[in-house]
Formats: C-alpha cells, sequence, structure tokens
C-alpha cells in the first residue's frame, strides 16, 4: 500500500519512515527483479538465455526511488499516474499489488496485466496506474488527456506524470505542456533526470537549461530539487500537489537523480566512467533517508525491521511469482478488440 | 427522412451522440468554429467550448490525449482534418490508441473515434491526398471504416461512438458536400457491406469515394448488357467476408477497386482472401504507386476515372472472367 502521509503536521521521523519503506520495497522489488532477469534480452554484448524468468529488457530505476517515493506520498488513490519504460518504482509507490506486478514480469497470467505488457508496460489501474510505456515521452499526451478528462467530468483527481530527461527533446514535452497550460489542468510533470538517454549523456543532447526553463518558457512554473533527498521531494511535491489541487494548474518538478545501474538489466554501463558510479552512490537516497533517521534518533532495529519486511514481501511475491501458471495461450486472442476480434488471417 | 450533406449528416450523428452522453466529447482543431468542412457546425454552440474543445496544432498530443480521455471515462471524438496529417499523431494511434486494451490486460478500454479522411482533395497534391485505410486495418486493435454517402455517415459514425474500441473513422475528403436521404433509423452497422446495386455476371467491390465511380462504371456496364453487382465494403476492418464471399460466389468473378494505391493496398487481402476460399478470377484496380501531383494532368494520372474502371472491367471479363466478355 502507499503509504499513509496525509497528515501534513508530522514529525520528519514519523514522515520519513513510510518513505522509507517505499524507497526499500522498490530497491528489494528491482534487486528481485534483476536477478530473475538474467540472460533477459539479446543487447550490450549479453545474450538471451531461454531459462530466464524474466524476459525482454528490464529496466531498473535502482538509485531513483526517491522521486517515486516522494512524489506519491502526495497522491491519493484516485489520482492518476503515468510512467515511463522504467516504471517499477512509480507503480510500487502508487500501491500497486506487488505479487501481481511480480507475477506480471515473470509472464504470469495472475499479473497486473495478465502477462500481456511485461515491465515495460505495467500497469495497475486500480490505484490509478494508467501505465508504463514502451515509448518516450508517450506518456505526456496521455496524461494530459486523463487530467482533461477529470476536469470535464469534474473529479478532483490529479495526474502526476513521470517522464525522463531524454524525453524533454521529443514533440510530446513541448505539446503536452502547452496544452496542459492554456487548458489549466491538473497536471505535476516530474522529470525524473537520471542523467542518461540510453547509453548517451542527456546534457549533451539537451540544449539550454533543461526541463524547468522549458516549462517556465511556457508559462508552467517549475522548481527544481535533489532527487535522491526523499524529504527534499517529498516536501516540494506537497507543495506543488497543494497548487495544483487549489487550482493554480500544471506544475513542473525537475528531480536531479542518478541512474545506478545500465539502461536495461544486462547493460554494465561500461561505456561511463567508474568513479561517476562510486561518487553517485555516495548520494544514493536509501543510504541518505538512514542516515537521516538515524540522526532523527529513531533506532536503528526499526529501520532494520523495516528492511525485513520488505525482503519477505518480495520473497513471497517471488515464490508466488514463480509457482503461479503462466499465462494460457488463448490470452493472446482476448482483448485485442471486440468488433473484429479473433484469428483472422 | 432528411436531405443532408455528407458533413451535415456527421454532424448530425454526432450531436445525437453528444446529447445522449455527456462522456462524448469532440477535440481537434477548429471544431469550435464548426470544423473546415462544416462537420462540426453548431455544436460549440449546443454543447459549449469544454466538450467541443478546440485545440493547438498538436497532432501527437490530440490523440494522445484522447487516449488518455478514453482510458479515464469519456468518449473522445477526435479531428485530424486528413489523414495525412494524423501521421504526426501515428504513435499515439498505432503504439498507444491500439495497444493499451491487449497490452495493459483489459484494464483499460480506448473508446474513441478518430476522423481521418481518406481521398485525393482536388488541387491539394502529394500531403493532402492520401487514402491510408490499409495501414491502419493491419493494426490489430483498430476498427477501420470508409463511410461512401450521407446515410452510412450518420449511421457509421453514431455507431463508431458506440463502438468500445478505437475506431479509424475515414471519411471522404471530396464527399463532404455530397447530399442525400439520411433516415432518422440508422441503416448501417459496422462490419456490414450493403450490395449497392445488384448484378449477376461480376461482383465489382469498392468503399469510399471509389464506390460512386464504381456505380457509375456499373451503370455503363449495364448499358451494354453486361450485370455488374457493386457492393460498398462500409467497414474495412472487420470486412464483410460473409457478404463478399456469397456475392462473388454467385458472380464468379471479383474485381476490386479502389483510390488508394494499388501495392500493398487492401484490395489485395480481399483479391487473395476471395481465391483461396473460392478459386474464382479475381483482380484489383488501384492508383499507381506515385504520389498525387498538384498539376490537374499529374493529379487524373493518380485518378481511378469511370472510363478507366470500366476499361479493367471489360478487359478482366474478356481475359478472366468465365461468365460474360464485352467488347
Amino acid at each position: 500500500m502507499a503509504p499513509d502521509t496525509s497528515e501534513a503536521n508530522d514529525s520528519p521521523a514519523e514522515r520519513l519512515l513510510p518513505l522509507y519503506r517505499t524507497m526499500a520495497r522498490i530497491r528489494a522489488f528491482e534487486n528481485a527483479a534483476e536477478e530473475a532477469s538474467r540472460g533477459s534480452v539479446a543487447a550490450f554484448g549479453a545474450s538471451s538465455d531461454a531459462a530466464s524468468m524474466i524476459r525482454g529488457p528490464l529496466h531498473l530505476s535502482t538509485g531513483q526511488e526517491a522521486v517515486a517515493a516522494g512524489i506519491c506520498a502526495n497522491l491519493t488513490r484516485d489520482d492518476y499516474l503515468t510512467s515511463t519504460h522504467r516504471g517499477h518504482g512509480h507503480t510500487l509507490a502508487k500501491g500497486a499489488n506487488i505479487t501481481a506486478m511480480m507475477c506480471e514480469l515473470f509472464g504470469r497470467g495472475a499479473g497486473t496485466n495478465k502477462g500481456k505488457g511485461g515491465s515495460m508496460h505495467i500497469a495497475d489501474f486500480a490505484v490509478g496506474m494508467l501505465g508504463a510505456n514502451g515509448v518516450v515521452a508517450a506518456g505526456i499526451p496521455i496524461a494530459v488527456g486523463a487530467a482533461h478528462s477529470a476536469k470535464i467530468r469534474g473529479s478532483k483527481a490529479i495526474v502526476a506524470c513521470f517522464f525522463g530527461d531524454g524525453a524533454i527533446n521529443r514533440g510530446p514535452f513541448l505539446e503536452g505542456l502547452n496544452w496542459a497550460k492554456i487548458f489549466e489542468l491538473p497536471v505535476l510533470f516530474v522529470c525524473e533526470d537520471n542523467r542518461y538517454s540510453a547509453t548517451t549523456a542527456t546534457d549533451a543532447m539537451t540544449a539550454g537549461d533543461g526541463a524547468a526553463a522549458r516549462a517556465r518558457g511556457i508559462g508552467i512554473p517549475a522548481e527544481s530539487v535533489d532527487g535522491n533527498d526523499v524529504l527534499a521531494v517529498d516536501a516540494m511535491a506537497r507543495e506543488l500537489v497543494a497548487r495544483i489541487r487549489a487550482g493554480a494548474g500544471p506544475q513542473l518538478l525537475h528531480a536531479l537523480t542518478y541512474r545506478v545501474k545500465g539502461h536495461v538489466s544486462v547493460d554494465a554501463a561500461a561505456y561511463r566512467d567508474p568513479r561517476e558510479l562510486e561518487s553517485a552512490l555516495e548520494g544514493d537516497p536509501l543510504k541518505l533517508a538512514g542516515l537521516r533517521l538515524a540522526a532523527l534518533g529513531v533506532a536503528a532495529a526499526t529501520v532494520a525491521k523495516i528492511d525485513t519486511e520488505v525482503r519477505n514481501e518480495i520473497d513471497a511475491a517471488l515464490a508466488a511469482a514463480h509457482s503461479a501458471p503462466a499465462t494460457e495461450p488463448d490470452e493472446a486472442y482476448a482483448d485485442v478488440q471486440d468488433l473484429g476480434a479473433g484469428q483472422w488471417r | 427522412m432528411a436531405l443532408m450533406s455528407y458533413a451535415q449528416a456527421a454532424c448530425s450523428a454526432l450531436a445525437g451522440a453528444m446529447r445522449a452522453d455527456a462522456g462524448v466529447v469532440a477535440l481537434g482543431e477548429d471544431v469550435g468554429n464548426g470544423g473546415v468542412f462544416g462537420q462540426y457546425r453548431g455544436l460549440r454552440e449546443e454543447f459549449g467550448a469544454s466538450r467541443v474543445i478546440d485545440t493547438p496544432i498538436s497532432e501527437a498530443t490530440i490523440m494522445g490525449a484522447a487516449v488518455g480521455m478514453a482510458l479515464t471515462g469519456l468518449r473522445p471524438v477526435v479531428e485530424m482534418r486528413v489523414v495525412d496529417f494524423a501521421l504526426c499523431a501515428i504513435d499515439e494511434i498505432v503504439n498507444q490508441a491500439a495497444k493499451n486494451r491487449y497490452m495493459f490486460g483489459g484494464q483499460g478500454r480506448v473508446p474513441l473515434v478518430a476522423r481521418l479522411p481518406i481521398g485525393i482533395w482536388s488541387g491539394s497534391a502529394a500531403q493532402h491526398s492520401q487514402s491510408l485505410e490499409a495501414w491502419f486495418a493491419h493494426i490489430p486493435g483498430l476498427v477501420v471504416v470508409t463511410p461512401a454517402t450521407p446515410a452510412d455517415n450518420y449511421a457509421l459514425l453514431a455507431a463508431a461512438i458506440e463502438c468500445g474500441d478505437p475506431v479509424i473513422y475515414m471519411e471522404h475528403k471530396e464527399l463532404w458536400g455530397l447530399e442525400g436521404e439520411v433516415p432518422p433509423e440508422p441503416t448501417a452497422v459496422l462490419g456490414k457491406a450493403r450490395i449497392a446495386r445488384g448484378g449477376t455476371d461480376l461482383t465489382l467491390l469498392s468503399w469510399s469515394g471509389m464506390l460512386h465511380t464504381a456505380l457509375a462504371a456499373a451503370e455503363q456496364a449495364a448499358l451494354q448488357g453486361v450485370s455488374v453487382e457493386v457492393i460498398d465494403l462500409r467497414t474495412i476492418w472487420p470486412w464483410d467476408r460473409e457478404t463478399v464471399l456469397e456475392s462473388a460466389s454467385r458472380t464468379g468473378c471479383l474485381l476490386v477497386a479502389h483510390e488508394a494505391v494499388q501495392a500493398a493496398g487492401f484490395g489485395a487481402e480481399i483479391a487473395a482472401t476471395v481465391a483461396e476460399a473460392l478459386g474464382i478470377p479475381v483482380k484489383r484496380v488501384g492508383a499507381a504507386r506515385i504520389p498525387v501531383g498538384y498539376a490537374r494532368t499529374l493529379e487524373n494520372v493518380a485518378r481511378i476515372s469511370t472510363q478507366q474502371l470500366l476499361q479493367e472491367l471489360k478487359e478482366f471479363l474478356n481475359n478472366r472472367g468465365r461468365k460474360r466478355s464485352m467488347r
């Protein structure tokens, strides 16, 4: 479940503990998924192994957990979320069912998407998570439409729209932000800047001052935050979400973080200077949150208990995914379309 | 029964759907002012700017936002002006609208109608004159509709809005002003072809603007003693195999004519299916694989005229047909 952090008057420790739990859950989920994805796909010099439980490209958000946790702590279940190809963290933080998610990665009928989407298209509509997306920036127009729909229907729901640093160089970023602004839609745009567009450093590919500057250029208020400091992300998200709920229209948050793993799980990221990674790991969001908890006087045993609990959750999800039956082949013909469905050749 | 233009018929169908369901909205460039062909005339006045939504020139986001609207409880009708412009939204159509229901395991449905008019629009040259229905028929998840008459534009647009899955609704760019009787009760349903003219010697299958060329060719053939059955396919996907196979088995040969480029056109799919199923002679007539040129002389090369279709029909009967031949 998403942490219940609706009380803005929580003490810092009370605020931080559920955020830490969400981040620890994401980390444990992705560590387990990474392990189960050895040989998942032929890329980056790796060959694919038919025995791999998780198939295809697995994009890990390791090191970026504070962005997902800090934003989603300020959303309700009724709020919507659109994600990227790197969407496990957003989905977990929005409160999706962990076992159903792991089953999805394993291609099981009990998966969130009945095994039809996998990691890259994971979705849980029951918690407003409208889908990860295999196309960079493609979630932006969908998020804008969901917000437009909420406005038309008189719903109080807002939309959190996650995208990466690479997405700001695609047209839908400009189109979507402009649209959200002219219709004053309730969207929180979150540029989760992990500094890499696949194997390419995004900086070298981006003119000007990036996402926040571009947003301001079309009249959308924008803030920047240390995306590895979960309390800072949470505080900033709380402020921006409050503005959106008060009717101030779209807002953008640029959260600077770091992609600890490669582009996909089989990518060793050999194109990167190892010292860059070492230095980034100093700022690991879980490590920072642990230090902060200790400084706030939270007992180490309390933190260790959370670590154990989330590990147990993930172990249970893994066991369930291993034993769940694979999606039935007949499912291939379901949910294509009503009219014109079937085994046409 | 009312006499309406093809554009008025569509407008009337959309207005009816918007009156019946507050979740139906229209969005796209210039819809607030009635649309550039008058196919949204009066709708903003009746339903307001929040449901008849003028948008920026942002095709990707028009379509992508419609997907987001559809996933969250609305039934958007998307205006793309011409199919050629919808190519700026191809990711949103093919990877998002068409895939979401399946890819998310049925959690989400995408009940939207995207209006992508096809056909040669006289004098508008290469980027405003394409007929790309076969592209969309190729994509699982999409329904593809090509109305040829005002009555069908009324009935089929209403049916498309009700469909529940993404519908690529392809009106013809030059039929907006075509007038015809439109019965108040819909006379067409999705997926069902219509025998537009009965005949016994040959089945001539067509759709959209080319239907009218086919009917004219059949009329001339009749003067020469050949009885041509003309079928209006109406829906490209799913296409009405039953009606087509029944007619073709009766007449013993099938000619498919369409305005789209013949190579890899949807006529090839139909001809192959009929040949496989019935083993009868089949033939396709479509445009040469050239862009549509601006000059009238060039545009005419890219068009199938009545005379050309008649000539192709004669040659087919003389060389391949089993029943009758023509001079």
